[in-house]
């Protein structure tokens, strides 16, 4: 029994009543937050270019440092200019992705819960959701005019086929004993929609709403490049034709925060909305 | 109130699920239904609440339902249907909330449910938080909210564990014992079919007709599982019960 404690476990020993602690091994493989890693990675990036710039190694011509960028950003600030562009650029934004998401909502519930709708509608939707939106746009100029109605319209249209999409497979996995129960208590048929299907949905209808927000900021670039006089569009697409990659780099920077700024209200939104899942 | 079951068939499409059924559910009584897996249980319970149209046949109540009951045929379902999103009151709430009730009327209701059910603690809580035997009190409650006529249960007691399961048996027969509720009660658990039935209907493999009608009229709450009358009653269906689900395999097995 005393060679127990003084001899070390290892492959060698034959004994069979030696104690050892279970090793290990079940680590890795789970997702926890790393609030730090993001950030510093970020700045080692932008202090890496900004060196590479200084010493040269990057030429001015290809990529402008990130301070020439920030200047560029903070002239437009000071000129005012931001204002106007931003300005133009939200409101196309907020106006062609609710109309788009109100209209992708109504027409996602009719096709979930309609048959002839699904029939009907369905197979449209699958045929022109492909359609790259860009592509129309000179055709909504067409209809609409050059001004604020065929981008709008672009946003609009593309953020309403998946908005479609995700609305009507998100009623579609509604669970069925849940309506059962519904009829059973006798709701009426609007008070099942109300209370049980659009609910269960919306999961399936904010993780749409994410794809198509992501859509919206594409096309708007997009289409205040084709004929824009204010729009971060039309200004990143301005540096590119006088070659001012500062400016250009400071527009970019701007459309990402954008995105981040859309991504993040949304989170927001799930983690109210959908705090009973977890 | 009574149910009516009337010279009922159904089919769905060629496959022929029950056949010729008739039974009666008298008030104030617990009618037991088992039978082997895919009879036709369920769609019979469907059938009783006007959940389908049976192919032929009918359901009849006789008599009226009480004229406080807000939803004469309620439903307990096996895997409990409560909104993931909505507090336990919030859930029974949902039940209410298209009657005339005023916001009174619907709070005293669900804190009434909530006490018969043992559940008052735990008003605020979502389903997530819930065991499985909590989460079908709370659907039990939800039921009773509506002051049912007529409580149809599919397997109620199914999905839960053995010991909960006992214990919610032990609150049925409660609530039974204070207020004779009418129920028509399917189950594939022949002990609690000889613990609450004052009547076990056995039904035959698919299609399903009525083998046989076994009355217990012992007092629900003097059953217990030693009682030798009442195992040689569970024995007895059990023996019955054997021998549908051999044929049903045998059916499966031949193709
Ligand atoms: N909506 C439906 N359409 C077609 N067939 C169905 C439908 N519902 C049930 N069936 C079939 O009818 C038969 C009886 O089903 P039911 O669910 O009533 O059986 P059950 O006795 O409740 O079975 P279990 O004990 O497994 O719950 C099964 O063979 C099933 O496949
Ligand atoms: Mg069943």
């Amino acid at each position: 029994m005393t060679e127990k404690s003084t001899r070390p476990p290892g492959p060698l020993s034959d004994a069979t009543d030696v104690e050892r602690p279970v090793s290990f091994r079940g680590g890795g493989f789970v997702v926890q937050p790393r609030r730090l890693v993001g950030p510093v990675v970020f700045i080692v990036l932008i202090a890496l270019w900004e060196l590479g710039s200084r010493s040269g190694l990057i030429s001015a011509l290809v990529l402008p440092a990130p301070t020439e960028a920030f200047s560029a950003f903070m002239d437009l600030v000071e000129s005012g200019n931001l204002q106007k562009h931003l300005g133009a650029s939200l409101q196309r934004l907020v106006i062609g992705f609710s109309a788009g998401t109100v209209l992708g909502l109504i027409v996602g519930t009719a096709i979930g819960l309609s048959n002839y709708a699904r029939a009907g509608v369905a197979p449209l939707v699958a045929a022109i959701f492909p359609i790259p939106k860009i592509a129309l746009l000179p055709l909504f100029i067409i209809w609409f005019g050059i001004g604020e109605e065929s981008k709008v319209a672009t946003i609009l249209f593309g953020c309403f086929f998946p908005t479609v999409i995700a609305t009507y497979g998100g009623i579609d996995n509604v669970d069925r004993t849940l309506i059962r129960m519904g009829q059973s208590f006798g709701l009426s048929h609007w008070n099942i929609i109300r209370k049980i299907v659009l609910p269960a949905a919306l999961p399936a209808i904010l993780s749409g709403m994410r794809i198509s927000a992501a859509i919206a900021i594409i096309l708007l670039v997009a289409a205040e490049m084709i004929g824009a006089e204010f729009g971060i569009g039309a200004y990143v697409l301005l540096a590119g034709n006088l070659m001012s990659t500062d400016q250009l780099i400071a527009g970019v920077t701007v459309l990402s925060i954008m995105g981040l700024t859309v991504n993040w209200l949304i989170t927001k939104a799930e983690k109210t909305f959908l705090s009973w899942r977890n | 109130m009574d149910l009516k079951v009337d010279g009922l068939s159904h089919w769905y499409d060629d496959l022929e699920v029950l056949r010729d059924i008739n039974l009666t559910i008298p008030q104030g009584e617990i009618v037991c239904v088992i039978g082997p897996s895919g009879c036709g249980k369920s769609t019979l319970l469907r059938l009783l609440g006007g959940l389908e149209v049976p192919s032929k046949g009918q359901v009849l109540q006789v008599g009226a339902p009480p004229p406080d009951s807000l939803n004469p045929l309620t439903y307990v379902f096996q895997d409990f249907a409560l909104l993931p999103w909505r507090s336990v009151e919030s859930n029974v709430s949902l039940v209410l909330e298209r009657h005339d009730l005023s916001k009174e009327q619907v709070e005293a209701r669900i804190a009434d449910v909530l006490n018969r059910t043992r559940l008052t603690d735990f008003c605020k809580a979502v389903p997530k938080q819930l065991s499985g035997g909590m989460k079908q009190r709370v659907a039990i409650a939800r039921a009773l909210s509506v002051n049912p006529a007529v409580l149809l249960m599919d397997e109620p007691l199914s999905a839960l564990d053995s010991q909960t399961r006992e214990l919610l048996m032990g609150d049925l027969i409660d609530l039974w014992t204070r207020e004779q509720f009418t129920s028509c009660y399917i189950t594939h658990n022949l002990a609690e079919a000889v613990r609450l039935g004052h009547k076990v209907v056995v039904l035959s493999r698919r299609p399903g007709v009525i083998r046989e009608v076994v009355e217990i009229d012992a007092p629900l709450v003097e059953r217990r599982v030693s009682d030798s009358r009442i195992s040689s009653i569970q024995q007895g269906l059990w023996e019955m019960m054997r021998e549908e689900a051999q044929s049903a395999d045998l059916e499966l097995a031949r193709g």
